[in-house]
């Protein structure tokens, strides 16, 4: 069986879902082999085994992480090369894409980002324009190399054990043209991250102001275990930081269940949610789009109705 | 200071937009065309940039006849030139053959930076800086919310999940802004004059050097096999709030099992 190569998203060994979600993937299209790249390989192998892992590749040190994207890209680029894998399939994050087109170069292959699944035979379905249309697309040069998004398909436990294969690499001129001297971290809120969270609990102009959000939208989300959303209406408001904006500029999320407060769907927004399973909304007025997407919906005053609901969701724990 | 940005003519993003039945290719007919709202913020951090010293800002584009109106409207923010690469065999190029243009078009002209907004609204693929950074050989410095130049010295904030890491190279670069990096400036009258004037390259393929062969649809690495427009949603369960919409809601997210 051939091999298709996932490349690992983890920080130190500790494996983020999606690289479990594209092991599964891989093991649709031929033999999956994980690349794992940075510090931590100890601590992650027993578990991409476990995923259906038969083999890991280990570029294993600090060093790799200290240049933007291209000592990954190198060492892709020479697996690609021994290997002559099915696919290449990466996590569809801001790092992956940019390994993926510098890949896709670097071994004169198509590539293909955003994929939701791809077949046997090795076609990607991509939900384009904010999941408005659906296309399947297959790379007609080289190796398939193909980004794929977060939540896509649900990881499998096989219960295999992976072989280590450690990989000598070494940092290029190339590489080391860019160098990363620091790096900050942001204060966390402790909720699940925006692209990958089940939950997403979400709110716009109704919210009405930075207190709203604060004091309706976030309690109902700790009560859920969801992450916090928010339209632009309300980050252009200053209500809430952009980096948890849903739409077609910012974040592009299709979690289990959507709760939409105060938000009009605009396209700008229905592009960055409406490929979420299940949709509830509330909103005052009967006639907002949104309630095209819902598959409940309230028309009502979110003031009043979303705090009643987070005092029912937390009664019940 | 010498700095390039590249930018898309898009359809808007408050509009719907669509596929062509034919070939697959963005309908571009369909919607109002704009300037790529995330290249707004290129051109804002590139005049900046120049205004803190000196310099010239070239805008760049390729993109069909009709997208020199974007290259215009850029350069009515207060950039310097254009150069368009308009060729009817550049119909349906995928990302490697836009890259392969872009950069032919930037060699050779010693820009010392080339800025591009981190994604375009309609393909969304965030791969076109990177991709030009290699084929240029240039330091890829991407993601960026904040852009310090010192000397022949870069430092950008490349956003992460976790927050951003501050990464240093040397010039030239290029650079990708992210949405919000700073706050885009309108036209203004005397600009929006001055842009009509501004000198302005229209270059065809054979301009820069690149064979029809190279790019295209026909040539592109990757091919849409099919696409179908999503099925509109089953009209879901929609009540009016009686008091009792709370507790509906908590019912559904019950027989859901969300909670």
């Amino acid at each position: 069986m051939t091999e298709v190569l996932v490349l690992i998203d983890h920080t130190e060994g500790a494996i983020k879902k999606v690289s479990l979600e594209l092991l599964a993937m891989a093991a649709g299209i031929g033999e999956p082999s994980a690349v794992f790249i940075g510090p931590g390989a100890d601590n992650a192998i027993a578990t991409l085994g476990e995923h259906g892992a038969k083999i890991v590749y280990v570029v294993d040190g600090q060093a790799m992480l200290d240049h933007v994207v291209i000592p990954k890209v190198e060492v892709l680029t020479k697996l690609v090369a021994e290997k002559s894998p099915a696919a290449v399939l990466i996590p569809s994050s801001a790092d992956g894409k940019e390994i993926a087109g510098r890949l896709a170069i670097a071994v004169d292959s198509g590539v293909i980002t955003d994929a939701v699944a791809v077949s046997a035979d090795v076609v990607a379905t991509q939900n384009v324009f904010g999941g408005a249309t659906i296309v399947h697309s297959k790379v007609s040069k080289g190796t398939p190399i193909i980004t794929v998004r977060t939540n896509s398909i649900a990881p499998v436990q096989s219960g295999g054990t992976a072989t280590r294969v450690d990989i000598a690499a070494e940092i290029s001129a190339s590489a080391s043209a860019t160098k990363v001297v620091n790096r900050v971290s942001v204060a966390k809120s402790g909720r699940p991250d925006l692209s990958e969270a089940a939950i997403v609990v979400s709110g716009g102009r109704g919210v009405g102001s930075d207190e709203g959000f604060t004091k309706i939208i976030e309690p109902l989300a700790d009560a859920l275990g969801a992450a916090v959303g928010a339209s632009r209406a309300a980050t252009d408001a200053g209500w809430y930081p952009h980096q948890f904006q849903v739409g077609q500029t910012g974040k592009t999320v299709s979690p289990q269940l959507y709760l939409a407060s105060g938000i009009s769907g605009a396209i700008q927004h229905r592009a960055g949610m409406q490929t979420s399973k299940t949709v509830v909304v509330v909103n005052k007025d009967g006639d907002a789009p949104i309630f095209d997407l819902a598959d409940f919906g309230v028309i009502g005053d979110l003031h009043s109705v979303v705090p009643e609901l987070t005092a029912l969701v937390t009664a019940r724990k | 200071m010498k700095i390039c940005v590249c930018v898309k003519q898009v359809p808007d993003s408050w509009a719907e937009k669509k596929l062509n039945a034919g070939d697959s290719t963005l309908d571009r007919a369909s919607a109002d065309r704009v300037v790529n709202e995330l290249d707004e913020y290129a051109v804002e951090e590139a005049l900046r940039i120049v205004e803190a010293g000196e310099g010239e800002v070239t805008i760049l584009s390729m993109g069909p006849d009709e997208a020199a109106d974007s290259v215009r409207k850029a350069i009515s923010m207060g950039a310097h030139a254009g150069i368009h690469i308009s060729d009817p065999a550049l119909h349906g190029s995928d990302a490697l053959a836009t890259s392969l243009v872009l950069a032919k078009a930037i060699e050779g002209r010693g820009f010392d930076l080339i800025i591009f907004g981190s994604e375009s609204t309609d393909a969304r693929m965030s791969v076109v800086p990177a991709m030009v950074a290699a084929r240029l050989g240039l330091p890829q410095m991407t993601f960026a919310n904040k852009v310090e130049i010192s000397g022949s010295n870069l430092t950008i904030h490349r956003v992460t999940d976790y927050g951003y890491d501050e990464v240093e190279s040397s010039l030239p670069a290029v650079v990708s802004v992210v949405e919000k990096t700073n706050e885009p400036r309108y036209p203004s009258f005397k600009n929006i004059m001055a842009a009509k004037k501004a000198p302005m390259e229209t270059l065809t393929l054979a301009d820069i050097g690149l064979d029809a062969s190279t790019v295209g649809l026909a040539n592109a690495w990757s091919q849409v096999n099919d696409f179908a427009e999503r099925a509109a949603k089953a009209k879901g369960t929609i009540i009016t709030d009686d008091g009792h919409g709370a507790e509906k809601i908590e019912e559904f997210l019950v027989t859901q099992k969300f909670i």
